[in-house]
């Protein structure tokens, strides 16, 4: 990356572009689910009235749900743990996959040939089928759930960090680095990681949400997180019966999946559109 | 060409087969005997005995999986863990459920999204196109279940125009069955076109910006003829590509929606097992889900190897 172009990144990030008004809205999410517990709403956990689906109100700003706990509390409190849940499993999906996709770009040979069959198996199983399987066997503990998420998404991660890393080999610089007698680890952080930094932090946020997507697809089918915890897909599930009734309670959750999907998907495409641009690596 | 094929076939087997053992292994590694859980805690261990040699657990594993996949070639699928019913009899009348509601999505969804994401492609950058690709983008990060639900609370609850549960009974009229579909299709068809027209819009795009095309424009090839004579005979190998990928999106499309509108179809019942943690079901509905996939994308693989006109036929991948 060429020097002159950490003002423009700094100016673009703060010009009301697409791009920052995502970056913003995103932090705010983030902000809002993580200062719930000091905001001044009702216990996500404590029955407050005693019929189900309460519709909004001063008191209740989005009603109750099936059991008659505040909405608003608990869309809070399962976003911390839908989120929570995401991000670390897609940060063990890019720790997994960005090591060996790399590792297997720099060495070739039998690695490569290993690691990418054993991919290819991963990648030829239908995900959720994969999870159902894996889940029948496990049970839905939160541990299995995001190990699964992360393997799963891990094989996908694996080819683009491979295929960046093998045009990475091609180039002059890694040669001269080779010929100048560096060790793998050197070339693997020294040398191609920095040039991998952009595309990956795309495809993180793409993974992100496709793992927001997944998991809450298991515990809407009951197979991820068990009450009395929940996610927005546990959320969805529980109150899935309100809709009978021509209540919200349902939606709420299932629109803030999609607000957050949506916002990584657009965040990913402003990052593109940027680098296109710029002409970066 | 040929040599591709069966090549192609092998390696498809192969991953089949693959898989299926890892199923097996999967499901072997479950703590507790299969036996012992049937019959419950209080059944005597002649019983418990008895049954594990009439289900053949007295066997080494190799000899079971074996077994097993001998019993899939056959068609027997074994004995559900819950029902008692042969595997295969339950399967068979989801399986025609799940098929009508995916082939009837693909069947409305791909003409539909080709057709968008050409439409978008031809006009890149106007803002029709910019307007189209937030929708679709849009869509594509949406949960089925959103998709659902709303359609739920529109149709079935304000309008009462069409159930909410789809109970496909056997001798109801045809109208009824159609009614009570409409809104698992409807669901599917959305989140599906959605995705292929954003694949499809990038890959026509791509084609678009080629010199070969440049050049009939230049010679005043009007843009229908661009788009049919020449980018749309490049694009069948990677667009049969998009589709076949697009299964994975059917599927697991196919399991959030079956589970919503309490639709009877495969996913469903695989889901059901799993809670009930019946195994040979849920390893029954694991390889038909794997091997519909695995062969599809052969099958596109195979028609887009026929379709590429910048490779010799009969050079081997």
């Amino acid at each position: 990356m060429m020097p002159h172009q950490t003002p423009t990144l700094f100016k673009s990030l703060f010009r009301p572009t697409l791009l920052s008004v995502v970056v913003a809205l995103l932090l705010l999410v983030a902000f809002v689910v993580l200062a719930a517990p000091l905001l001044p709403l009702h216990d996500p956990d404590a029955f407050l009235s005693s019929d189900g689906f309460v519709p909004p109100s001063g008191e209740y700003w989005l009603g109750t749900d099936f059991l008659g706990r505040d909405l608003l509390a608990r869309l809070l409190s399962s976003g911390r743990v839908t989120l929570g849940m995401a991000l670390l499993s897609t940060i063990l999906a890019h720790l997994i996959g960005d090591t060996l996709g790399l590792l297997a770009a720099l060495r070739g040979g039998w690695f490569d040939a290993v690691v990418s069959r054993i991919v290819d198996v991963v990648l030829s199983v239908p995900k959720i089928i994969a999870g159902l399987v894996v889940l029948a066997v496990t049970g839905p503990s939160l541990v299995a759930i995001v190990v699964l998420t992360a393997v799963v998404y891990a094989a996908g991660v694996f080819r683009i960090s491979r295929a960046l890393g093998q045009d990475l080999i091609a180039q002059d610089f890694i040669t001269v680095a080779r010929a100048r007698g560096e060790g793998n680890r050197w070339l693997l952080f020294g040398e191609m990681l920095p040039h991998v930094v952009m595309p990956l932090t795309a495809d993180f946020a793409l993974r992100l949400s496709f793992a927001i997507l997944f998991m809450s697809g298991l515990s809407f089918l009951g197979l991820g997180v068990q009450p009395p915890m929940a996610d927005w897909g546990g959320l969805v599930r529980e109150n899935l019966d309100g809709l009978q009734i021509g209540s919200w309670a349902p939606i709420y959750p299932a629109l803030s999946i999609a607000v957050v999907s949506v916002l990584l998907n657009l965040f990913v495409d402003g990052l593109q559109e940027r680098e296109k641009k710029e002409g970066g690596v | 060409m040929i040599r591709f094929i069966v090549k192609r076939l092998a390696a498809g087997v192969v991953l089949l087969l693959v898989i299926s053992l890892l199923i097996f292994v999967g499901c072997e590694m479950l703590p507790g005997d299969v036996a012992q859980i049937m019959l419950g805690q209080s059944a005597s261990p002649e019983n418990v005995a008895a049954l594990r040699a009439e289900l053949g657990l007295d066997q080494p594993a190799p000899v079971r999986y074996l077994a097993w996949l001998w019993g899939i070639c056959h068609g027997d699928w074994g004995v559900s863990m819950t029902s008692r019913q042969p595997v295969s009899v339950m399967l068979s009348e989801r399986l025609s459920n799940t098929l009508t509601l995916a082939g009837l999505t693909t069947l409305v969804s791909v003409p539909l999204a080709l057709l968008i994401g050409m439409v978008l492609a031809v006009h890149k950058g106007t803002r029709l196109d910019r307007v189209g690709t937030i929708v679709i983008v849009g869509l594509c990060a949406t949960p089925e279940f959103l998709v659902a639900t709303l359609g739920v609370l529109v149709f079935s609850i304000h309008l009462r125009w069409l159930p909410a549960i789809s109970y496909v009974t056997p001798g109801s009229g045809v109208l009824t069955l159609i009614k009570s579909m409409l809104l698992p299709l409807a669901t599917m068809t959305i989140i599906v076109t959605a995705q292929l027209a954003r694949m499809t819009r990038a890959v026509v795009g791509n084609i678009l910006t080629q010199p070969y095309v440049e050049t009939a424009r230049l010679k005043g090839a009007g843009s229908v003829r661009v788009i049919t004579v020449h980018a749309l005979r490049n694009a069948i190998g990677p667009l049969i590509n998009i589709i076949a990928m697009n299964v994975a999106y059917l599927i697991s499309g196919v399991v959030i929606v079956e589970t919503i509108f309490a639709f009877p179809g495969l996913a469903r019942l695989m889901a059901d097992s799993v809670q009930a943690r019946d195994l040979p079901v849920v390893q029954a509905c694991a390889m038909i889900f794997s091997a519909s996939y695995i062969g599809l994308i052969m099958v596109a693989d195979i028609v887009a190897k026929l379709f590429d006109s910048r490779k010799e036929p009969g050079a081997s991948a």
